[in-house]
């Protein structure tokens, strides 16, 4: 993931609280991912607006940790959805 | 034993009723009637009841879902009890206004199957004259609505060789996914296995194409493949263990831990007309029967890979072994695996077998084993 590049949820993929697990879980086709915390706050901020740079540095600000790490743990997450064909970048 | 988890999927069987006559088809010999299936009302309660439990991803199966005339009603239904929503298709019954009213109703994704690569090869497989064309015109119709596709190729001895066009066919589709997926032999397959089993070479040959269109076809296309199973060394992980991820609702309310589990004579099962499903899934004696470990005699039971294929397929013991808690014969560990390997090379071997097809619920009779 490059810091210009902009994320986003295809058709078919959408972020859900799973209620009777009582966690956030991502639906995609035949498929249901459990989301840590950490996973759920970066797709909270894949809005297919902003850029890959804008969330990390986001992200970062909020949470008051380096960009740097955000951005290094963020972009593995978001790579291996995009290799599922769970994520698209523009 | 620990207490079951909650099921993440759902097959919901809305009918047993298709155009098409699949000599693979999975559902059972002895189908329900029309006259026996769900309302729709009844089938809203087992949604809400589904989410309650757990489910997260609903699989609208049959049969053909959409000889199901209130299947708009159901997409929507489920939707609005919060499942994820998976149509499972030939496409056959789909025109361009109920795939806009499925659209508008909420649909998340549609699996569409794939009989064959060629319409000589599709309509013969699929017992229905211009039924590929037809696909091709629905699969058109389901790109252009935008709705996520998954390409079902399935393969055995007739059609293993079309398997690089079909992974073709998948990405000119713009389908997101394939399931390469080996004729299992359960239900009508079974009857079937002299004309569809693949051969060794077949098999390995598959192996190779799906390994080589993973790499190359990385990011683009996700390819989810099913091995032959009798060629195979340990067992399919069924069902992901015995009533601990999926559930099956046949067209009648019967809840059934797997599509096949009514081969097994000395099983009862439990109606969402007579019992809440979430009493079903946890007390139901069906799902209990095989759930976990505990009931596994050896070699299963002190096997190392005990909780990584959970003993394989309890409808391939009954079927193969005769007995539904043995071993799965197709795993190297089981006493009849030898046996199975050389039924296979047979099967695989015989010639001129021809096709028997599946017939319409409670209408023909059922042909001779």
């Amino acid at each position: 993931m490059q810091p210009a590049e902009i994320p986003s949820l295809p058709r078919g993929v959408r972020l859900h609280w799973d209620r009777v697990r009582e966690t956030w879980v991502l639906l995609a086709p035949e498929r249901a991912i459990t989301l840590d915390q950490v996973g759920h706050a970066i797709l909270s901020e894949v809005d297919g607006s902003r850029s890959f740079g804008e969330i990390t540095a986001g992200l970062a600000a909020k949470y008051s940790a380096p960009q740097e790490q955000i951005a290094k743990d963020s972009a593995g997450f978001l790579g291996a959805l995009r290799e599922r064909r769970f994520l698209e970048v523009a | 034993m620990t207490k079951a988890r909650p099921p993440i999927a759902m097959l919901a069987e809305l009918t047993h009723r298709c155009p098409l006559s699949c000599p693979y088809c999975s559902n059972p010999i002895e189908m329900a009637r029309q006259d026996s299936e769900l309302s729709t009302d009844e089938w809203k309660t087992v949604f809400r009841q589904a989410a309650d439990l757990g489910v997260l991803q609903l699989h609208l199966s049959g049969g053909e879902p959409a000889t199901r005339r209130d299947l708009e009603e159901l997409v929507q239904a489920a939707r609005e009890a919060g499942l994820y929503t998976n149509l499972i298709t030939s496409g056959i019954g789909l025109t361009e206004r109920r795939l806009k009213a499925l659209d508008a109703a909420g649909l998340d994704h549609v699996q569409l199957s794939l009989q064959g690569t060629t319409p000589e090869m599709a309509d013969e497989i699929g017992g229905y004259n211009g039924g590929f064309k037809r696909k091709m015109q629905v699969a058109e119709w389901i790109g252009a609505i935008g709705f996520p596709l998954t390409l079902n190729a399935v393969l055995h001895r007739r059609n293993l060789h079309q398997l690089p066009r079909a992974l073709e066919m998948a990405v000119e589709m713009g389908a997101r996914r394939i399931e390469v997926a080996t004729v299992q032999f359960h239900g009508w397959a079974l009857k079937n296995r002299d004309a569809l089993m693949p051969t060794r070479e077949q098999a390995a040959e598959a192996t190779r194409i799906v390994q080589e269109a993973r790499l190359r076809l990385k990011g683009t296309l996700v390819i989810d493949y099913v091995p032959a199973d009798y060629h195979s060394d340990y067992p399919k992980r069924c069902m992901g263990g015995w009533g601990s991820t999926g559930l099956n609702v046949a067209p009648d309310g019967q809840v059934l831990p797997c599509h096949a589990a009514q081969t097994i004579p000395h099983l009862s099962f439990d109606s969402v007309r007579e019992r809440p499903l979430s009493e079903i899934w946890y007390e139901g004696s069906a799902f209990n029967a095989y759930r976990g470990t505990d009931w596994m005699p050896e070699p299963c039971a002190s096997c190392e890979r005990k909780t990584v294929d959970f003993g394989g397929c309890r409808c391939q013991a009954m079927a193969l072994a005769g007995d539904p808690a043995a071993t799965d014969p197709v795993c190297i560990k089981s006493p009849h695996h030898v046996d199975l390997q050389a039924r296979a090379d047979a099967h695989a071997a015989a010639e001129n077998a021809a096709l028997v097809y599946r017939t319409a619920p409670g209408k023909a009779p059922e042909p001779a084993e």
